[in-house]
């Protein structure tokens, strides 16, 4: 005979509280986050013939094009760095940040079968592409480390920030693909915008310039954009070539928490529409 | 535990109700249209947003408990918010009205295969899909072998899912989903897919899930298997709740007979891929008269000879490949099968690959007064079921009224169950 607790009361009536986040489920669930992640991952790999090294490949040659044009051609000043390293470590975590935003952004209509014919919390496929970027993340950081070697660069004490940069980076990367996924489920345009956003959004970050380039007084609408702070503090620790700015990477911690929570707050409202209307 | 406990319902559906959307607003908005429109039209925006669409009630006032251990087959035509009470029942869609209060871990399995990548071997796709279902990690691991053995696909295990035969996918993802034990199991529909074994193994195994006491809602058009299986049946029509019984047999015949002349189709147009093999694909199934017209009010006039046609493909030619039809009359009664090839060998007519029509008559003047239910038959002979009356089959209806025969006399329903025109013979003898 079956014996059924009562932990496992289970009310289901029309919805209409805003904070309803289910820690209790989110834990029963977590391997299914985990397990997203994995076929995320092994997908991407499967179909690829060169596989991982494909995650190696992407900033690799982006940073020559850049060092070629921005480096040598528009003689883009660089804090002193050398620039390929310069670019590079920015473009490790844009490379991050912004294949975790795109997919997390479209995750929700490309797993319509998830939303339609099975109960799970909604919020992991949105997360799932955000942490399944960290192993192209860190494959990427070899190449990073080699450069490190070359250029005779030594990260200071100020490296053990680096895991706080990257959880920022990543809360902020599933705070904005929470909202754009759940505003996706609805206006299917955002699909044809994102690449254009994601765009200008490197332009607005200090990926391929450094802060120092826009004068002194202008500087703080630099900051405006989360990525700023982050960019700055994840170069500064890894390189260890100036202080890590601790007033920009609060600014930036601040409004990343606000972007998720907010995203989370958004897609916890919208998801019980999901499945009626993808 | 107490046996206070025992009595309180496992699940108990308090004034369901669901409305959805529809109309309109069917297309997927833009944010680019919505903001255009607000701006160039404001007030009518507005009030559009105030005002809601065409709505449509897919359930409605749905009351029903359910005490722990009992097996509940859902029944009711297409639409009558079977599908949506299963939804509502395992969390993907909320309802609108009314609560649901459930004790205990629910599995739902509305769709075998959820998550199944292409890309991905058979181990790969058993635990994401296990995982999906709301298996944990160790679970899986325990279940491995079981489920494995139960697909028979041991083979093919490390073969990506996308080199399988449908047959082989649709058997893989049910061994996953048989394997959930939840205390409440909530299934759509699924026995209706893979090859007769297959599928008498599934029935076999829920036969089982259902003795170990766990508590299972089974939605299914399968009236076998809802006979066979459920200790308890529940009929939907148009949202509402309109019998509920523990004589699982009266309420099936209440469903196959009810006079609800609206929802009695007398076409059948295979949507997607039912009835999935290697040999046949049915298309459509419909019924004509002597002059090749389509009946599409389901009335036949007994004056003349009527025709049952199956329309499909041939996909791979086998002389074992059998269609035909099965009739039964209003009480369920079957009244005959017969089959294309009742002839001698001879006779057969020649099967080639490309599209096909099987037409057999249905005999004027044979027929009582009353509403009949014709299901087409497709098989592979002695070997496996594809469309099973009675089990898997489509349903078409309808009905005969007067023209019994030319006579005066006698027009109306005669007692029996069949009222054939016979020839007689009178001559006299002196």
């Amino acid at each position: 005979m079956t014996e059924h607790s009562t932990d496992y009361e289970l009310v289901i009536r029309p919805k209409y509280g805003l904070l309803d986040l289910n820690w209790q489920e989110l834990k029963e669930y977590r391997e299914l986050l985990f397990f997203l992640a994995l076929r995320e991952i092994k997908i991407r790999y499967k179909q690829t013939m060169m596989g991982a090294s494909w995650a190696l490949l992407q900033p690799f040659f982006t940073m020559i094009i850049f060092t070629l044009i921005f480096g040598r051609l528009a003689k883009m000043p660089s804090d002193g760095v050398p620039y390929p390293i310069f670019s590079y470590s920015g473009l490790l975590l844009w490379t991050y940040f912004s294949n975790a935003l795109s997919q997390s952004s479209n995750s929700l209509v490309e797993n319509a079968p998830l939303l339609s014919k099975v109960y799970m919390p909604r919020i992991f496929i949105p997360t799932a592409p955000c942490l399944s970027g960290f192993l192209d993340y860190i494959i990427a950081m070899s190449i990073l480390a080699v450069m490190m070697v070359y250029y005779h660069f030594v990260p200071g004490i100020s490296i053990l920030l680096l895991p706080l940069i990257v959880l920022l980076t990543f809360m902020l990367a599933s705070g904005v693909g929470y909202w754009l996924s759940s505003i996706c489920v609805k206006y299917r345009d955002v699909k044809f915008v994102l690449p254009f956003f994601v765009q200008l959004l490197m332009f607005v970050s200090p990926v391929i310039y450094p802060v120092s380039i826009i004068s002194g007084k202008l500087q703080w609408l630099l900051y405006l954009n989360p990525l700023t702070g982050l960019m700055n503090a994840h170069r500064a620790c890894l390189l260890g070539h100036s202080p890590v700015d601790f007033i920009g990477l609060s600014i930036s911690a601040l409004v990343t928490i606000v972007i998720f929570l907010s995203g989370i707050l958004y897609l916890k409202s919208t998801e019980k529409y999901f499945a009626d209307l993808i | 535990m107490s046996s206070l406990k025992r009595e309180e319902p496992i699940i108990s559906v308090k004034h369901l109700s669901k409305e959805y959307n529809i109309g309109i607003d069917k297309t997927y908005k833009t944010l680019s249209g919505t903001f255009t429109s607000a701006i160039k039209h404001p007030l009518k925006t507005l009030k559009d947003s105030r005002k809601p669409c065409s709505t449509f009630w897919a359930l409605k006032d749905v009351n029903f408990d359910v005490k722990s251990g009992e097996v509940v087959g859902i029944i009711g035509r297409n639409g009558a918010g079977k599908s949506t009470l299963l939804k509502v029942l395992s969390r993907i869609t909320f309802p609108t009205e009314g609560e649901i209060k459930m004790l205990g871990r629910v599995g739902s399995l509305l769709e075998v295969g959820t998550g199944f990548h292409p890309e991905l071997s058979g181990r790969e796709n058993i635990y994401f899909n296990g995982a999906i279902l709301g298996m944990k990690k160790r679970e899986i691991d325990d279940k491995f072998d079981e489920i494995v053995k139960f697909s028979g696909v041991e083979k093919f295990l490390d073969t990506p899912v996308k080199r399988y035969s449908s047959g082989m996918q649709v058997r893989l993802a049910f061994s996953v989903a048989a394997n959930l034990d939840p205390e409440i199991l909530v299934i759509d529909e699924v026995l209706a897919v893979g090859d007769a074994a297959f599928q008498k193994k599934c029935l076999g195994k829920m036969k089982a899930v259902s003795e170990d006491g766990r508590t299972v809602l089974f939605v299914s058009h399968n009236m076998n298997a809802v006979e066979n299986l459920c200790t308890r049946a529940i009929m939907l029509n148009s949202g509402k709740l309109t019998s509920d019984g523990y004589d699982t047999r009266e309420i099936i015949n209440e469903y196959l007979t009810s006079n609800d002349q609206e929802n009695k189709n007398c076409t059948w147009i295979n949507k997607g891929n039912e009835y999935l093999n290697a040999w046949f694909a049915p298309e459509k199934a419909y019924l004509t008269d002597e002059l090749g017209n389509t009946i599409d009010n389901g009335q036949f006039h007994n004056k003349v000879n009527h025709y049952f046609s199956l329309y499909g493909t041939i996909k791979e030619i086998d002389p074992a490949l059998q269609v035909g039809y099965a009739l039964y009359d209003e009480n369920n009664n079957l009244l005959y099968w017969t089959n294309f090839n009742d002839t001698t060998e001879e006779e057969w007519p020649q099967l080639s690959k490309g599209k096909f029509c099987f037409t057999g008559l249905i005999p004027k003047r044979f027929l009582n007064e009353g509403l009949y239910r014709i299901e087409p038959m497709v098989s592979m002979y002695f070997r496996e079921w594809i469309i099973q009356p009675g089990v898997n089959a489509p349903i078409l209806y309808f009905e005969v009224k007067g023209g019994l025969s030319d006579s005066p006399y006698w027009l109306a329903r005669r007692p029996g169950i069949l009222a054939p025109l016979l020839k007689w013979n009178v001559e006299k003898v002196d």
